[in-house]
């Protein structure tokens, strides 16, 4: 029986409690313990960014994330960007371009292109490409993600992307 | 469910440390692992490597541990930040340049925002980036326990092989301190991997001095992943110090310095490759420095 620690975090703008693991990851807690299974788990140690979420503000690898820490911390994942005022810019914009093979990757694309935007509403295609070098397509449809990026920063502007 | 040739480690004890006194408190007994940013950590964990404690101490929550500032012509980069806070450092952005573009060439920005200067030195990875240029600039690691003075470590001799350093188990990084170059100080840091972002370095380079009419003095050359820690060239460094760059005194640095690292073939990459890269970074940098 392993250690569990209490803790108490807010997940996608809703406050939240649970019992984790001491050497679980964020990732293994967002799918069991709250059935978020948008961050995905391919290469486990950092190398892929299908795991990534937002915590307070920064991007990270949820896969390298210790569970415990997310203690007290503002956690957003690729579920918490569709409101009831309907689908994020980044989403709409990957909907637009199609810019999703086999969709894997997709989660992380969209949570880091997320990032980057809240960063610098107005993204140059050489800064998308750098801000994506964390994360990796398998299907290598790159060109459609980077158009989406593109695609999502007209979107915020309130240009009809 | 864990691979079959994975072993979680026995976490018997958790600390969430929120202050350096309780940190150290966690650590006196040998029995705990520092937790900062765990790009690593997390990583290696279910490796089975023996190398975490039954105690986890989780650093992240103490404030003091952070920030970087500058003093007397000192800068003091804090062990718990970010490789993404030194990316976007005004203040090192202005005075040591070296230090951002070595961040920029650091893993993918979702590992920056997490990995720390402390957790890059504690790691001791032959192949740590941002080790390279700390060194190059003489710096002092301050290392602290409890109830013992802190202590100050040349970063130079702080490892001792791979994933070694002279860190007690009771002890713990508090902060990287080096002097603010002067203003002739040209730094470059250089390295190769299969890829853009996320590479482990096959060899890394950083070489530093004060440059001026083509003469590199005072001059420091530092590589990653071509030995058991990273390598100091002290005798390359003596033979570049105050001397004309010419033909005959880059080939013979680029000799010397081949006698001075000592790569291994691996998975990665082979001894051949490692040393062949090694020289064309120096051979490189020193035709740059001629120039300038």
């Amino acid at each position: 029986m392993s250690l569990k620690i209490e803790i108490s975090l807010v997940l996608n703008e809703t406050k939240v409690e649970a019992s984790v693991g001491v050497t679980e990851s964020a990732l293994e807690l967002l799918r069991r313990e709250f059935d978020l299974c948008g961050a995905k788990l391919a290469c486990g140690e950092g190398e892929c960014g299908a795991c990534t979420i937002i915590v307070d503000g920064r991007s990270r690898n949820s896969c390298l994330t210790p569970a415990v820490d997310l203690d007290g911390r503002d956690v957003m994942t690729v579920e918490g960007l569709w409101t009831e005022k309907g689908v994020d810019a980044v989403q709409q914009a990957f909907i637009n371009e199609g810019a999703v093979q086999c969709g894997y990757c997709t989660p992380g694309m969209i949570m880091q292109a997320r990032y980057l935007l809240n960063r610098n509403p107005d993204i140059s295609e050489a800064e998308i490409i750098r801000g994506l070098e964390g994360n990796v397509c398998r299907c290598t449809g790159y060109k459609k993600i980077i158009a989406a990026v593109k695609g999502a920063s007209r979107i915020q502007e309130g240009s009809p992307g | 469910m864990l691979p079959q040739n994975r072993f979680p480690p026995v976490i018997t004890e958790y600390v969430n440390a929120t202050s350096l006194e309780m940190a150290l408190e966690a650590l006196a007994d040998g029995n705990g692992t520092p937790l900062a940013g765990g790009s690593d950590l997390w990583a290696q964990k279910d490796n089975g490597d023996g190398r975490i404690g039954s105690r986890l101490v989780n650093l992240n929550r103490i404030d003091e541990l952070r920030g970087i500032s500058v003093n007397n012509g000192f800068v003091r980069i804090g062990a718990l930040t970010s490789i993404s806070e030194i990316l976007e450092n005004q203040e090192l952005a202005g005075s040591v340049a070296l230090l951002p573009k070595v961040a920029d060439r650091f893993a993918s920005d979702q590992i920056r925002n997490v990995a720390t200067v402390g957790g890059n030195i504690a790691n001791a990875s032959p192949a740590a980036d941002f080790v390279l240029p700390l060194v190059a600039l003489d710096s002092e690691v301050e290392i602290c326990s409890n109830g013992r003075d802190p202590r100050k470590q040349a970063l130079s001799e702080f490892f001792t092989g791979p994933g070694k350093t002279i860190l007690g188990a009771d002890e713990l990084i508090t902060a990287v301190i080096f002097k603010i170059p002067q203003k002739n100080f040209h730094g470059v840091f250089c390295k190769t991997g299969p890829r853009p972002a996320l590479e482990i370095s096959l060899v890394a380079m950083c070489l530093t001095g004060e440059l001026h009419n083509g003469i590199l003095d005072n001059s420091r050359l530092v590589f990653g992943a071509v030995g058991p820690t990273v390598i100091c060239c002290t005798n390359t460094e003596s033979l570049i110090n105050g001397s004309q760059i010419d033909d005959e005194l880059v080939a013979g640095a680029l000799d010397m310095m081949a006698g001075e690292i000592s790569p291994i073939t691996d998975v990665r990459a082979s001894k051949w490759y490692r040393t062949h890269i090694a020289r064309t970074f120096l051979e490189q940098e020193l035709i740059v420095c001629r120039s300038k």
